[in-house]
């Protein structure tokens, strides 16, 4: 374990006050806040070695190259990679799994299925909906159970996965229910059928140690800026006997190997699925988060997130009036609570909050299906991570208490 | 930032009892307008007698702010003529949009002056509107429909 204290002197914006009280930033399954370590990494990097990658080919643009190339490395040990060329670069996750949706969608037809799951964040939903439109596959997903499982056994009654089964992509952890899915028994079945498995890997890889081997995916999608790294730069991780059989996403600079007029030849990945100029400070940035991360060691950090995570649930189901989304037990389970109060919508309960210094997210949190589901119209969430406090857990508490008692007059407050 | 300042007795006595709530039939434009940012939802209907707004009805989700101003709404244009309804609309827009800098005129708005200071809390402008842009695009269709 590491002292949570002395880990915060290293975030700046966690010393700030909202008025008269300390800021209480429970919105990291939104945005992760950024250690100096790494700002300051994409500072030196700009001040100092700033060139394009690759086609530069003087002393500023070989050590841009090498720069950018060594967060690819890094990236790829972090994660558990057979290769650096595993990794493949894009913006953010979502343009991550639009890649995954697109080069495997070339080859999908009418007749094939591509299954997700109800719980899915839009970013991996929508693009499949949009690869199942233009192939004529079907798509189809996994419910859940009403204590916000997979509902496991309902897939297995409607032959879920079968032989049509091209694609299943699946989330590891839930971005609004905290659930974490059983992704390398899933992939198993896939696997089985001859399936590929993508996995939306975005809530997972910034608090837990990450081996896609033992995962059993091939395609895995995350996001830099949940990790503590930079906004602008995601990652796609893929096997590499898979990259190299996929077509490209994106048409342009680098991704080509010779380019005629009729028809071009395409680089090998990563570089294939990476046209333009890259995100590079954001690399960089993204190299340095994963050297912050490594230091705390995932171990560590998960072990400070679980133990936060089920006090936080121990504190919030005492409350009256406050109805978890999702697993209430610190169990396969990541840091994200989603909750309402009775009575008062997310959007009220977010504002009151915001006016004592307290930062959630409330709003289908890009998971509208997934409430339908569950009969909200919305919630409310709140999420820690390797940086929070027990103390902030209590300011949401009192928080939610004031607010259950600001708009609801049947518990005491004002009419 | 002053909660109280947002949350006036005027909108939460609005939001716990709407007035003019729930859809009624006999209608001549429904539309269906989205927040998709938080996700409220709001299905409104409009009943014209010739330029007069004989009823609105409507059947939404969502915060207290989108509620309570959807239901004002209702009071402030029910029984009126078309053209005040868009008027209005346009008046409530640039007071929403002014930052708090239009102080608004009571006899106009009778309990929709409790929206200004809404308009200092910048992310929930767009609650306060969603009930006003759906009457405006309903009232729109339906006189079309008319004409």
């Amino acid at each position: 374990m590491y002292d949570v204290e002395v880990i915060r002197e290293d975030f700046p914006i966690l010393q700030r006050r909202v008025g008269e009280r300390p800021l209480v930033y429970l919105d990291s399954a939104n945005t992760s806040q950024k250690p100096r370590q790494v700002v300051d990494a994409i500072a030196e990097h700009y001040l100092t070695h700033n060139a394009n990658v690759a086609r530069a080919m003087h002393l500023l643009g070989a050590e841009a190259t090498a720069a950018f190339e060594g967060g690819r490395s890094k990236v790829a040990g972090f994660v558990g990679a057979a290769r650096p060329e595993e990794i493949v670069f894009t913006k953010n996750a979502s343009e991550a799994l639009n890649l995954a949706a697109s080069s495997l969608g070339a080859s999908l037809r009418p007749g094939d299925e591509v299954v997700i799951s109800v719980m899915e964040h839009h970013s991996n939903i929508v693009p499949w909906q949009l690869a199942c439109q233009r192939s004529g596959a079907t798509l189809r997903w996994f419910d859940i159970t009403d204590d916000g499982r997979l509902d496991l056994e309902k897939a297995e009654r409607d032959r879920l996965i079968n032989e049509r089964t091209k694609v299943v992509s699946l989330t590891w952890v839930s971005n609004v229910l905290g659930t974490r899915n059983p992704i390398a028994l899933i992939a198993a079945q896939a696997h089985a059928v001859g399936a590929t498995m993508v996995v939306d890997a975005s809530q997972a890889v910034p608090h837990q140690a990450t081996d896609v081997a033992a995962l059993g995916a091939d395609l895995v999608a995350f996001t830099g800026h949940k990790m503590v790294g930079p906004t602008g730069i995601g990652v796609l991780w893929g096997r590499y006997d898979l990259l190299a059989e996929l077509p490209p996403y994106q048409g342009g600079g680098e991704m080509i190997e010779v380019v005629e007029m009729e028809r071009s030849t395409y680089a090998a990945p990563p570089h294939r699925f990476e046209a333009g100029t890259p995100p590079i400070a954001q690399a960089v940035g993204l190299g340095a988060a994963v050297d912050y991360l490594t230091g705390l060691g995932m171990e560590a950090i998960a072990a400070h997130e679980e133990a936060l995570t089920a006090y936080a649930l121990d504190k919030l189901t005492s409350i009256d009036g406050v109805v978890i989304l999702g697993p209430t037990e610190a169990v396969e389970r990541g840091s994200a609570i989603s909750f309402n109060i009775a009575g008062v919508h997310p959007h009220d309960v977010m504002q009151v909050l915001d006016s004592r210094g307290v930062a959630i997210r409330g709003g289908h949190h890009c998971a509208r299906p997934l409430h339908k589901r569950l009969g909200h119209q919305s919630s409310t969430r709140a999420s820690s991570y390797l940086y929070t406090t027990q103390g902030e857990i209590d300011a949401l508490a009192d928080a939610l208490v004031f607010t259950r008692d600001y708009f609801a007059p049947k518990f005491g407050g004002r009419s | 930032m002053n909660i109280d300042e947002l949350y006036q007795t005027i909108i939460l006595d609005h939001y716990r009892e709407k007035h003019h709530s729930g859809l009624r039939d006999g209608y001549d434009a429904e539309v269906h307008h989205v927040n998709p940012s938080c996700g409220d939802e709001l299905t409104l209907r409009v009943h014209l007698d010739g330029d007069t707004i004989a009823d609105i009805s409507y059947l939404g989700e969502g915060c207290s702010i989108s509620q309570a101003s959807t239901s004002v709404m209702t009071d402030l244009l029910i029984g009126g003529t078309t053209a005040h309804a868009l008027e209005l609309h346009d008046k409530f827009l640039e007071m929403m949009q002014s930052q708090g800098r239009i102080e608004p005129d009571e006899d106009v708005f009778e309990d929709a002056i409790a929206f200004a200071g809404v308009s200092k809390f910048p992310a929930r402008v767009k609650c306060a509107l969603l009930g006003w842009s759906a009457l405006r695009d309903a009232t729109l269709q339906a006189t079309v429909k008319e004409n």
